[in-house]
């Protein structure tokens, strides 16, 4: 399964869409932060992940959902969120802590929730899992189509709720896809030093599901085995599991020093950056020249300048809203 | 030893994360079965900084990096502890203990008493609380009266760095479990900013603070004000605030939850007939319920007006700034309720 012309574009669009955001995003995080960083300060407080490098991960499978489908994601959601379709205005104000935000600022950014693409996201390492097999179980049992997405770290297989995920969906032969992002680290604990099995795609044949592994963060990749999985959970075949080989560009958070990177690693890393490369695989193969691709650009830049004006000039919540919504 | 922290002047501060890892480095050159274990504790120094310097001291044998599996190793915690070890795990974020609470309140806090005594599980569960930086509700939240709840774990949560040290020391010293509460708020690191009275002087030999034991960390006589943690500068801010309209009012630091002193509480109160208390926790079923009962159930005729609590709202945390300031206590919410009980007349009227 190879995407066409007309998928690639959007893949790359939407990676660019994302990088774009999380550029300006990163920007805005510091201002309020300088000389002296303090996370509680400036128009974006709290912690940021960022999500540059992984990119590919979110495109390549999303290409093959419907806004119906369901995608749980976790603490660095921003690419998830706009390959899914996410609104994005609603979401920067979301990221601000404004009263047009997606919850009106009650979530913030690891917290993202978008009920018109069924996106959803949050901070406990693993907790996606759960609600995408109960999302699965509901299509079953009501008779709708669509599958569940479940994105997680490649950090998230050594936590209880993966496995216990794995097997009920696996024993009820449910329509979900597990998609483990292997960024090779987990904050500052590397992969090999957190698990002694060298590649997690195995640990789903445990649970009577096929594994899948991509290497090289490749959006095309990506987006075969994607299409291939989510083709079979549609099918009424039941779960896989996908691994993918991305890469963390920043550090854990926004602020991280991540001393305990090897020195030289992210330099490599920065060479094999997914948007310059997807930028030139596709000119190579004749899918579009210089100026389509620059229009791609200008668009996606725009669209993300939008949605940060929107942000910025938002109001902020009423203090007192935040005593609503508990119960509806 | 048991103190109250002597202050002096030109003698040597440290932060509660740098008291900490202080005191778990000095038990761990006294006693070989102490070691260390959680996620980011080592070359990272711990996200809030109470390992620093500790695998660079004993390796990583004996400070150990864990995978994201807080069921697996807090389990393993009480296993070790039980088998002879005197382990200190770190819980990062205290949200967190929903994934393996299971591990903390049906062993590592009921073991001892379902083997009568004949098993112990000398202990430490270190973990960071609190919120005020917009870290939203899975980051955030202070869970103390769930802990305190629950037999069979002391609880402690200290609101400076000297009281840090000491209670961290009894912590691992002790023969049981001890839940030990640190407010992000009052760490010391440089990228959240620190509330300045947390970071204050600390002796270099070892000491403990004894655990269960509250500290008068202002005398008074007009109102009480118990609070534990990060609420205890802003009671502190409050009764500089109030003073100045010649209220005199007394601050209560908890300094443990488990177990509670209820007798220096219901002195104070006994003297000031007044009782607020300040909780960062959620208001119901809570800490400050808790507080309030100690002194109305042994003995109402002391209360001069009815006890008032400021703790959060019954609401999840939100992430936005204004909404979370909103809910969580401050100083001025303290003297307002202050004022409030003892009558607005009394404000600017120094007596
Ligand atoms: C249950 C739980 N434990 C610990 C954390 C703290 N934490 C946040 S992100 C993270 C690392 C996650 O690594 P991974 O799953 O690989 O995702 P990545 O951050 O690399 O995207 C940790 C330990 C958490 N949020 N939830």
């Amino acid at each position: 399964m190879t995407p066409s012309r007309e998928q690639k574009l959007w893949m790359y669009e939407k990676m660019l869409v994302s990088r774009r955001f999380e550029e300006a995003i990163e920007t805005i995080y510091l201002e309020g932060k300088k000389p002296v960083f303090n996370m509680a300060k400036g128009p974006i407080p709290g912690e940021m992940h960022l999500s540059n490098g992984q990119e590919p991960c979110a495109v390549g499978v999303c290409a093959h959902l419907e806004p119906s489908d369901v995608v749980t994601a976790t603490h660095r959601p921003h690419h998830q969120a706009i390959a899914k379709g996410i609104d994005l205005k609603r979401m920067a104000a979301e990221i601000f802590g404004k009263a047009t935000g997606l919850s009106g600022g009650r979530g913030g950014h690891m917290h993202l929730f978008d009920p018109a693409v069924n996106f959803a996201c949050s901070g406990i390492i693993a907790q996606g899992m759960g609600p995408a097999v109960g999302a699965a179980l509901s299509r079953k049992m009501q008779g709708k189509p669509g599958v569940a997405i479940a994105y997680i770290g490649e950090g998230a297989v050594n936590q209880g709720a993966f496995h216990e995920a794995l097997n009920l969906a696996a024993v009820w032969k449910l329509p979900v896809v597990f998609v483990v992002e292997d960024n090779a680290w987990g904050i500052s604990v590397s992969k090999a030093a957190s698990t002694a099995v060298p590649e997690n795609h195995v640990r789903a044949e445990a649970y009577g599901m096929p594994g899948h592994l991509v290497r090289d963060n490749d959006p095309y990749e990506i987006f075969a085995t994607a299409g291939k999985a989510i083709a079979a959970a549609r099918n009424g075949e039941g779960p896989s599991l996908i691994e993918i080989e991305t890469m963390r560009l920043a550090g854990h958070f926004m602020g991280d020093a991540e001393t305990y990177r090897p020195k030289g690693e992210k330099d490599g890393l920065t060479l094999r950056d997914p948007i310059s490369r997807m930028r030139a695989r596709l000119i190579a193969d004749g899918d579009a020249d210089e100026a389509t691709l620059d229009r791609i650009e200008e668009a996606a830049q725009a669209e993300v300048d939008e949605a940060i004006a929107f942000a910025r000039n938002s109001p902020d919540p009423d203090p007192a809203d935040a005593l609503t919504s508990v119960f509806v | 030893m048991t103190n109250t922290n002597p202050a002096r002047a030109n003698e040597r501060k440290l932060t509660i994360a740098r008291a900490m890892a202080e005191a778990t480095a000095q038990q761990m050159r006294l006693d070989p079965t102490v070691f260390v274990m959680g996620e980011d504790i080592g070359e990272f120094g711990g996200i809030y900084g109470n390992t620093r310097g500790l695998i660079a001291e004993f390796g990583a044998e004996r400070v150990r990096d864990t995978p994201i599996s807080e069921t697996a190793f807090i389990g393993a915690a009480v296993g070790a502890a039980q088998d002879g070890m005197r382990p200190i795990v770190e819980l990062m974020f205290v949200d967190f203990f929903g994934v393996c609470f299971d591990a903390i309140y049906n062993l590592m806090a009921k073991n001892t008493y379902f083997a009568g005594g004949s098993f112990r599980v000398p202990m430490v569960l270190m973990t960071s609380t609190g919120g005020g930086y917009s870290d939203g509700g899975q980051h955030s939240q202070c869970v103390y009266g769930t802990f305190a709840h629950l037999p069979g774990m002391k609880v402690v949560a200290p609101s400076n760095a000297y009281d840090a040290k000491g209670l961290m020391t009894a912590a691992i010293r002790d023969d049981n479990p001890v839940v030990f509460m640190y407010h992000k708020g009052l760490q010391g690191m440089g990228w959240l900013g620190t509330v300045p009275g947390a970071t204050n002087h600390v002796p270099e030999e070892s000491y403990t603070v004894e655990i269960g034991k509250a500290a008068i960390a202002r005398p008074g006589k007009d109102v009480t004000i118990v609070s534990l943690g990060i609420g205890v500068h802003q009671a502190l801010e409050a009764a500089k605030r109030v003073a100045e309209h010649g209220i005199d009012a007394e601050v209560v630091d908890l300094r443990s939850l488990v177990p509670l002193d209820r007798e220096t509480i219901r002195a104070s109160v006994a003297k000031t007939g007044r009782l607020i208390v300040v909780d960062e926790d959620y208001h119901s079923y809570g800490v400050s319920g808790e507080v309030i009962a100690s002194v109305v159930e042994h003995d109402l005729s002391v209360l001069k007006a009815a006890p008032v609590r400021i703790a959060y709202p019954d609401v999840p945390i939100p992430f936005a700034r204004v909404m979370e300031q909103f809910c969580l206590p401050n100083a001025d919410k303290i003297v307002a309720a202050i004022e409030t009980m003892l009558g607005r007349q009394t404000v600017g009227e120094p007596s």
